[in-house]
């Protein structure tokens, strides 16, 4: 019969103990787990990209149900255990069940520390340990409110980036003088600071919390010094203390921490404790790198292997908040026998310190530039003398191996085995190598499933592909599957895009230089695809950038093969009136316009205007009421629509009202290539629904949603998205089905090719099965087109970039 | 030949990684402004199919015609990659922020 063996704890270090356990004993236990949190487990981590927004839960579960069945695991999630009978071997769940065990292993984390002030119980008064937390937080942070995060350490600095991120204005209180003083040195700490304070975060320090105060909820923080600082969210992450109670009340020995041995056993032999919970050789952990060793050690004790010791953890950390780079390990107080190596280029902003002590590293302390940071980690945990390289110690091994430019590939192979690839999951080099060369791996797809590299965020795949490619040499070339964008970069559309979002680029530059563009400026090809990319992920934010811009999009016109432009005004869905074609015979006249065409979409096309009349044709147009038809952007073109109901004697629908509903929702959106559009008020189709971007067909019982349809050089005929009932839901459903172009169609990329490449089952399930989904697609459309639905040519009659449209000079002399 | 230096006005009024026309009776001159502030100036024609350079993406010491996508180096006036062919160049000196155009003063007398 197998032993019993029973977690307490589903969390990261427990089911890492697990995870290890399975690799060395799979069959010698019945495994029973018990989670306080009703979830599944997930990265606790990544809670700070959660609350910034930048990824769902969803994102970072790491163990779903599914994997608690597959091993054979009982999983009791949500269930708290109350006691434990060390004398029977049993424990006692909040519900009165008593289960047995053999073997049992404590994981049961830390609590939050709560600072002794008045008012601490105060609604709105919240700490950031789990998604709970984050939830509680996200209930408050509605756009506007305020926010004050009491402790500047790693945990109050993620959490109040995160709140900033959700629109609070936030204010953190900080004890020491400088931010983060456990980990940074002084000048670290002031470049981070000045960082921060540059995004928005006020940041008080030396600031004493005295009280916080309000009547029915929190209403503020008041200092020492009298200072108060209004609230309506107020976040305690001043620390962490081991949740060592379940032990204590067992009588189990501890002190701040259940202690344990080397073994990582405690005061009772059939009992083993892991995480954040322990406390060994005096030492508690609330760092991700020390579980994992940890449960390495637990795992090796539960499979048999007596021998297997936890010596302590050397720890480094990075900062969670993207955009800021820091990294900081062992020692950098002042320590007279220790010796300092400082680089500081102020104009980057990159601070880098090495400490060493008899020619050892003993700490590092790198603001702005971290891709040294795992090197330097492993020279400070091996102890290794590095005289012979000092002298170029701080401009990292490139420079060391003779000042040329990298090979990025050599930097990956000279890393060591032990050397960290995918920081959100803790999967080291050599278990990423093992897995290639035993597994016989070929993609990062199948490194992603089997080791769970770059599955989080994303933003190690780059590494793991080189690891790919130097594990396999050329036979991975030809399995490489992702095209660069062009020729200034090795990463892909999506590469790109997951990178801008991960490590919050904000500009173009930023973007060429984070990325390592092999170009001083890019090109014609990649300029305005990041432009878009940016756009569309930091809307209402990023400052579009007309260079990068091709010249239609950048004039508002479409310029024709003698240099001309073209303008069509807009006419919704496809409707005019006599007052409207009056101002366009107006204008054709005025001035000298030489062609007037009608075109395929149901607009009405002025050829061969001049550049720099342009402004005044917008104004004269502007005054009729017409506005730009955007027929030159990559963005919503037109509607196309049939009489339908209100005239046709086959109609079922009025799909003229329609059409202009749904071109009033979506003009002015950029998308990453041109959008199409129409409705048919029957299934004869008279709009051609069905070769459109996104097609709608009126039926007697509502309307069917078409997509993916096109009638250039490759003529498809649309799929069936799905069928809805009323106008609203063709709305709803039109938006989510742009906003999810938006958001992962590759730039230049039409939708029938986006839909083919994704699959029509995909789009379903995120616009038509998931009500949830589809609404937040529609949401952040809307918010999207907020900020771009002005009329461009308005802008531009009223002189927004005039000298766009005047020459420079006029040298007729 | 002898040169004339024309001042065309100063070069904060050329967008960076942008571009301005100057009219003049030889027809177009496209000035560019490179990302580190460098000005050339081409006449405005795409050696491929007459082409408005000057409305064209700038990137490096390059514009791409916006017509086909020839990519034309502003500093000697070449089609770059597969493709043949050269846009005539114009001398560009920049004093104090003033970018003056060197024309032959033949062809100015010529028009004059």
């Amino acid at each position: 019969m197998r032993e019993k063996l029973v977690l307490i704890g589903n969390g990261m270090a427990g089911v890492r103990v697990l995870e290890e356990l399975m690799e060395r004993a799979p069959d010698r236990y019945d495994v029973t787990v018990f989670g306080a949190e009703p979830h599944p487990t997930y990265n606790r981590i990544m809670l700070s990209p959660v609350l910034a927004g930048e990824k769902q839960f969803n994102d970072i579960v790491t163990h779903d149900r599914a994997w608690y069945e597959g091993h054979g695991f009982t999983l009791c999630a949500g269930t708290r255990i109350d006691a434990i009978d060390r004398a029977e071997r049993r424990v006692v769940t909040s519900d009165g069940r008593r289960v047995p065990y053999d073997r049992l292993v404590i994981a049961t984390g830390s609590h939050p520390f709560i600072v002794p002030v008045p008012g601490k119980d105060l609604p709105g008064v919240v700490t950031f340990r789990d998604i709970a937390d984050v939830d509680s937080m996200l209930a408050g942070a509605s756009g506007g409110r305020r926010a004050v995060v009491i402790g500047g350490g790693l945990l109050g600095l993620e959490a109040a980036n995160g709140l900033l991120a959700r629109g609070m204005t936030v204010t953190v209180v900080h004890l020491m003088a400088t931010v983060m003083e456990r980990q940074l040195d002084d000048a670290a700490g002031y470049l981070l600071r000045r960082e921060l304070e540059r995004r928005g975060l006020a940041v008080i320090t030396e600031a004493n919390t005295e009280r916080i105060f309000g009547t029915s909820r929190v209403e503020g923080v008041r200092l020492k010094d009298g200072r108060e600082i209004p609230a309506d969210l107020v976040v305690m992450a001043v620390g962490i203390r081991p949740n060592g109670d379940l032990g204590k009340a067992t009588g189990l020995a501890a002190n701040r921490g259940i202690v344990v041995d080397d073994r990582m056993v405690t005061s009772d032999e059939a009992i083993l404790a892991v995480g954040e919970c322990v406390e060994h050789r005096g030492q508690s952990y609330g760092l991700v790198a020390p579980l994992y060793e940890m449960a390495k050690v637990v795992a090796d004790q539960l499979a048999g292997n007596g021998d297997s010791i936890y010596q302590g953890s050397v720890t480094s950390t990075k900062l969670k908040v993207t955009g800021i780079d820091v990294f900081s390990a062992g020692a950098f107080g002042a320590d007279k026998e220790a010796e300092d190596i400082v680089f500081r280029d102020a104009a980057r902003g990159i601070y880098k310190r090495i400490i060493l002590k008899e020619n050892r590293v003993v700490g590092a302390v790198l603001y702005g530039d971290t891709a040294d940071g795992a090197r330097l980690f492993q020279l400070l945990r091996s102890g290794n003398d590095v005289s012979a390289e000092r002298d170029t110690l701080i401009f990292g091994p490139a420079f060391a191996a003779g000042g040329a430019a990298p090979d990025p590939l050599e930097a990956v192979a000279a890393l060591p085995a032990e050397a960290e690839i995918c920081g959100c999951n803790g999967v080291c080099k050599g278990k990423i190598v093992a897995a290639i060369t035993d597994k016989g791996l070929q993609s990062v797809d199948d490194v992603r499933v089997h080791t769970k590299a770059s599955a989080s965020c994303g933003s190690c795949t780059g590494l793991v592909e080189k690891l790919l490619k130097c594990t396999l040499g050329d036979g991975f070339e030809q399995g490489s599957s992702v095209k660069p964008i062009c020729g200034c970069t090795s990463y892909g559309h999506d590469e790109i895009r997951k990178l801008i979002r991960a490590k919050d680029m904000r500009t173009i530059p930023q973007v060429m230089q984070d990325l390592g563009w092999t170009t001083a400026n890019g090109c014609s090809k990649c300029r305005p695809a990041l432009n878009y990319y940016l756009l569309c992920e930091y809307p209402g934010e990023y400052r579009d950038d007309a260079q990068s811009r091709f010249v239609n999009e950048r004039v508002h016109a479409n310029i024709q093969k003698d240099g001309t432009y073209s303008v069509v005004p807009r006419m919704w869905g496809g409707v005019t009136s006599a007052a409207e074609l009056r101002a366009i015979a107006d204008v054709v006249d005025r001035y000298d316009i030489p062609s007037v065409k009608v075109t395929g979409g149901q607009r009405i096309d002025l050829l061969g205007v001049k550049k720099e009349q342009l402004p005044a044709v917008w104004a004269d147009l502007n005054k009729a009421g017409l506005v730009s038809g955007h027929a030159y952007g990559k963005a919503l073109r037109t509607v196309k629509t049939c009489v339908g109901s209100e005239w046709c004697r086959f109609g079922t629908q009025d799909s003229t009202s329609m059409g202009i509903a749904l071109e009033r929702t979506t003009w002015g959106a950029w998308t990453p290539h041109k959008v199409k559009m129409a409705v048919s008020g029957c299934p004869r189709n008279c709009a051609e629904a069905t070769v459109k971007d996104f097609g709608v067909v009126a039926v007697e019982s509502g309307w069917e949603l078409h997509v993916g349809g096109a009638a250039g050089m490759h003529v498809r005929a649309t799929q069936l998205l799905c069928k809805v009932a009323t106008a609203e839901e063709v709305l709803e459903y039109c938006c989510a089905f742009l906003q999810l172009y938006r958001e992962e169609g590759r730039y230049l990329e039409r939708p029938w090719p986006w839909i083919e490449r994704v699959g029509l089952s995909y789009l379903q399930r995120r616009i038509v099965e998931d009500a949830q989904s589809r609404r937040a697609l529609q949401a952040r459309f809307r918010h999207a087109v907020s900020f771009t639905q002005k009329d461009p040519w308005a802008e531009r009659a009223a002189g927004s970039t005039a000298h766009e449209f005047a020459p420079l000079a006029e040298i007729m002399a | 030949m002898k040169i004339d230096w024309i001042d065309v006005g100063v070069m904060d009024d050329i967008p960076v990684m942008g571009a301005r026309v100057v009219r003049s009776r030889d027809g177009d001159i496209a000035v560019f402004r490179t990302a580190d502030d460098q000005v050339f100036a081409l006449y405005d024609r795409c050696p491929h199919k007459g082409g408005p350079l000057s409305e064209g993406i700038v990137h490096g010491r390059s514009v791409t015609c916006p017509l086909h996508n020839w990519v034309i180096s502003l500093e000697t006036g070449t089609v770059e990659g597969p493709d043949q062919g050269c846009a005539s160049q114009i001398a560009v000196s920049v004093d104090q922020g003033r970018v003056r155009l060197g024309l032959p003063r033949a062809s100015l007398a010529a028009h004059g």
